[in-house]
C-alpha cells in the first residue's frame, strides 16, 4: 500500500516540478519527496520481508541500500537547492534538474527493491534516462558529448542485461518455472541448467558494469560524473552504483553454492582487477579533481566486487564498504561545489591554498580524503582490513599483493592531489570569497557516520548484512 | 512460415551491410518492424486480443512507425547526407556480417537445448552481433541509433527464441523504457547536430583524463 501510495506521489511530484517556475514550489516539492522518500524507507523497515505491488519486496539487501539513499538523499537536495542558486540557474533548467534528480532518488529506491529480474532492468534503464537529464544540465559541448556516450553506452549495457535476463529465463524453464523472481532462482538454484546460467551471469554482469563502474563499461560513466552538477553526480558515484552492484548480487546469489560459482568468482576477479589497474594508472596522472572522484569510486567498487568474490566474510566487509563508500564519496561530490565557487576551475593545478581561502572547507575536505583514502580513523579502513582478511583466509595472495600494491599506488596519488589543493601555495592569485562553513556541515555528518560505521556498526546493520550474507553459500 | 520469415529477416542484416543510404536503413528498420509483428503474431501460442494489441504496440506502432518516424525527421531536421559513411569497404561489411550470420548457425548447432528454438536464436544473435558492427563501423550517430534499433530487435527476437513470456505489465515497461531510449537518443542527436553542426561521432572527442 505504501510503496503505491510512493510511485503515486513520485509520478505527481515529478510532473509538478517540471511545470514548477517558482523556486517555494519547488522547495516544498521536494520537501514533500524526502517525506515519501522517508515514509517509504521506515514503512519498509517495520514490514521486513514483505512484499508490496507483487514486485517490490523489502528484503535485506533491498533495505540496506534503501537506508543509504535515503540518508543521502537528505543533503543531495539541499546542496542541489545551493547549486542551483549560486549562481542563479534559469527557472527552466532548474526544473528539469529537480525533476530528473527525483526522479533518479525514485527510481532507484524501486531498483533495490524489485524482486522480479525485469523490473530491476525497468527502473535500471529508468535511471540512465533520468541521470540523461542531470548530466546535461549545463548545455554545454562536453555536457552533450559525456550525456550522448553515457545513454548510449548504458543503453548498450542494458540490452546486454535484458540478453541475460533471458538466458536465464531459460534455465528456469529447464526447471519448469516460467517466472522470473528472484525468489524462484533461489528456490531452483541447485537444478539449474549451468551452461545457461554463465551465460546469463555474464551478461548481466557486463551489463551492470555501466552502473557499478567496473570493466568493460566503466568509461562513459566517468564522464558522466564529471560533466553532471557536483550534487548530481554525488548520486552517480555512489547509490547509482550501488544499483548495479545489487543487480549483480541478486544474480550471483542464486549461483553461489553452485558447480557455475566458482567460474562466476573468476569472472568478476579479473573484471575486479583489471578496473583496479586502470584506475591506479589514471589517477597517477589525474588534472581534473571531479574525474580523481570518480576513478577512486571505480577503485572503491573494484574493493566492493573483490570482497563479493571472497565468501561470506568477503561479502560482509563488501556491504560496510559500499554503505560507507556512498557517505564518504557523496560527502566529497558536495564539497566540490566550494572548490568550484572558490577556484572556478576543476583543475588541480589552478588549485592551491585552500585552508587560507576556505579553513573549514579544507579541514572537512582532509577529513573526506582520510575516509575515502580508507587510512585510520576512516571506516573505510575497516572494512577495507576486512576485505584483505577474507582474501588471506582464502589463501588468495596473489590476489592481495596486487591489490594492496595497486591500492598505495592509489592512496599516493590522492594524497599528492588534496594536499596541493589544500597546502601548496595556489599558482594563481584567487580572490577570497566567504563560504559559509554551514555549507560544510552536511559533508562532515556524512563522513563522521561512515567513521562510526566503521568503528561500531549498528546492530541492525549487522543483522541485515548478515541475512544478506544468508543468501550466499 | 516462421523459417521463411526469419530468413528474410537475416536477408535484410545482410542488406544493411551493404546499404548505401541513410534512408535505406531507416526504410530497413520499417520493414524489420513489420517481419517481426508477423513472426510474433504467428508465434502466438495463446491467441487472444490482449496480446496481439501489445504485439501490434511494441511491433507495428512502435518499431515499424515511430521510431523511424522519429529518425526520419532527425535526417531532416539536420540536413544528414545521405552517404552512410561507412569505415570500410561494403565488401568488406558484407562479408563480416554474413560471417556473423554463418558463425550464428554453427553456434546454434553446438548448443544441445530442447527449449530453445534454434531458428530464431540464429536470427537474434545474428541481429545483435550485427547491431553491434554498425554501431562500430559507421561514423555517423545516427547509425548508432540504427545499430541499437537492429540490436533491440534481435533481443525482441531472442525473447521468442526462449519462448517466456514476462508478465503484460513487465513487458510493457520494457516495451516503454527501450521507447524513451531510442527518443532520448533521438532528441540527443538532434541536440549534438544543432551544437556540432555535423553529427558525426569524430567531433565528440573532446572528453579527456
Amino acid at each position: 500500500m505504501i510503496t503505491a501510495i510512493y510511485l503515486a506521489a513520485v509520478f505527481c511530484i515529478v510532473i509538478g516540478l517540471v511545470f514548477s517556475r517558482s523556486r517555494v514550489l519547488s522547495d516544498l516539492l521536494g520537501v514533500l519527496f524526502l517525506g515519501v522518500q522517508t515514509l517509504l524507507t521506515v514503512h519498509a523497515m517495520l514490514h521486513q520481508g514483505c512484499t508490496e505491488l507483487n514486485y517490490f519486496s523489502f528484503d535485506a539487501m533491498g533495505l540496506i541500500l534503501l537506508l543509504t539513499l535515503t540518508i543521502v538523499s537528505y543533503p543531495t537536495l539541499l546542496h542541489s537547492r545551493i547549486y542551483l542558486t549560486k549562481p542563479l540557474s534559469s527557472p527552466g533548467s532548474a526544473a528539469v534538474y529537480n525533476a530528473s534528480c527525483v526522479l533518479l532518488i525514485a527510481a532507484m529506491t524501486m531498483g533495490y527493491l524489485a524482486n522480479h529480474a525485469a523490473v530491476t532492468w525497468i527502473f535500471t534503464e529508468i535511471t540512465t534516462l533520468s541521470a540523461a537529464m542531470l548530466i546535461y544540465h549545463h548545455r554545454s559541448k562536453l555536457a552533450l558529448e559525456a550525456t550522448w556516450k553515457y545513454v548510449f553506452v548504458c543503453a548498450i549495457s542494458i540490452s546486454f542485461v535484458f540478453v541475460g535476463i533471458l538466458f536465464i529465463s531459460l534455465a528456469l524453464l529447464h526447471d519448469g518455472c516460467s517466472e522470473l523472481f528472484y525468489t524462484d532462482l533461489l528456490a531452483h538454484k541447485a537444478t539449474l541448467n549451468s551452461f545457461w546460467m554463465k551465460l546469463g551471469f555474464l551478461f548481466i554482469f557486463a551489463g551492470y558494469t555501466a552502473k557499478l563502474g567496473l570493466f568493460p563499461m566503466f568509461t562513459a560513466g566517468v564522464d558522466a560524473k564529471d560533466k553532471a552538477p557536483a550534487p548530481a553526480g554525488a548520486l552517480l558515484a555512489s547509490a547509482l552504483m550501488n544499483l548495479g552492484f545489487c543487480g549483480i548480487y541478486r544474480v550471483y546469489s542464486a549461483i553461489s553454492g553452485t558447480p557455475v560459482a566458482d567460474w562466476a568468482r573468476m569472472v568478476m576477479l579479473i573484471a575486479a582487477l583489471i578496473t583496479l589497474f586502470i584506475a591506479t594508472i589514471y589517477m597517477a596522472r589525474i588534472s581534473n579533481v571531479k574525474r580523481m572522484l570518480a576513478y577512486s569510486g571505480i577503485e572503491h567498487m573494484s574493493v566492493v566486487t573483490l570482497g563479493l568474490c571472497f565468501g561470506k566474510a568477503g561479502f560482509i566487509a563488501a556491504m560496510l564498504h559500499i554503505v560507507m563508500h556512498t557517505f564518504v564519496k557523496s560527502g566529497l561530490f558536495f564539497h566540490f561545489t566550494q572548490l568550484w565557487r572558490v577556484y572556478s576551475s576543476k583543475m588541480i593545478d589552478d588549485m592551491g591554498d585552500y585552508l587560507k581561502l576556505n579553513p573549514f572547507g579544507a579541514l572537512v575536505l582532509l577529513l573526506g580524503f582520510v575516509s575515502i583514502a580508507a587510512v585510520p580513523p576512516s571506516g573505510l579502513f575497516f572494512s577495507e582490513l576486512l576485505v584483505f582478511k577474507a582474501m588471506i583466509a582464502n589463501g588468495s595472495w596473489v590476489v592481495f599483493a596486487i591489490t594492496a600494491f595497486l591500492l598505495t599506488v592509489l592512496l599516493w596519488a590522492f594524497a599528492r592531489s588534496i594536499f596541493r589543493i589544500i597546502f601548496l601555495p595556489a599558482t594563481k592569485p584567487v580572490e577570497k570569497i566567504k563560504i559559509s562553513p554551514w555549507e560544510s556541515v552536511s559533508q562532515l555528518i556524512l563522513f563522521v557516520l561512515a567513521a562510526y560505521i566503521g568503528f561500531n556498526p549498528p546492530a541492525f546493520l549487522l543483522e541485515l548484512i548478515q541475512q544478506a550474507a544468508a543468501m550466499l553459500q | 512460415m516462421l523459417e521463411t520469415l526469419i530468413i528474410i529477416f537475416l536477408a535484410t542484416l545482410l542488406y544493411m551491410a551493404i546499404a548505401n543510404r541513410m534512408r535505406n536503413y531507416i526504410k530497413i528498420l520499417v520493414f524489420q518492424g513489420i517481419l517481426l509483428f508477423l513472426v510474433a503474431a504467428f508465434h502466438l501460442k495463446d491467441f487472444n486480443i490482449f496480446n496481439l494489441v501489445v504485439i501490434l504496440l511494441e511491433t507495428i506502432v512502435f518499431k515499424a512507425a515511430a521510431v523511424p518516424y522519429c529518425l526520419e525527421r532527425i535526417i531532416r531536421h539536420n540536413g544528414i547526407t545521405r552517404e552512410t559513411e561507412p569505415y570500410l569497404p561494403n565488401f568488406i561489411s558484407l562479408l563480416i556480417v554474413a560471417g556473423i550470420v554463418v558463425g550464428s548457425i554453427l553456434l546454434s548447432g553446438s548448443i544441445d537445448d530442447l527449449i530453445l528454438d534454434k531458428f530464431f536464436f540464429v536470427g537474434a544473435v545474428s541481429a545483435i552481433f550485427t547491431g553491434l558492427y554498425l554501431i562500430v563501423s559507421r561514423r555517423k550517430i545516427l547509425t548508432h541509433v540504427v545499430g541499437y534499433c537492429v540490436i533491440e530487435n534481435g533481443v525482441f527476437i531472442l525473447s521468442l527464441a526462449v519462448g517466456n513470456e514476462m508478465p503484460a505489465l513487465v513487458n510493457l515497461g520494457v516495451m516503454l523504457d527501450i521507447f524513451a531510449s531510442v527518443l532520448i537518443l533521438g532528441i540527443f542527436a538532434n541536440k549534438i547536430g544543432d551544437v556540432f553542426h555535423d553529427v558525426d561521432i569524430d567531433s565528440l572527442n573532446k572528453l579527456k583524463d
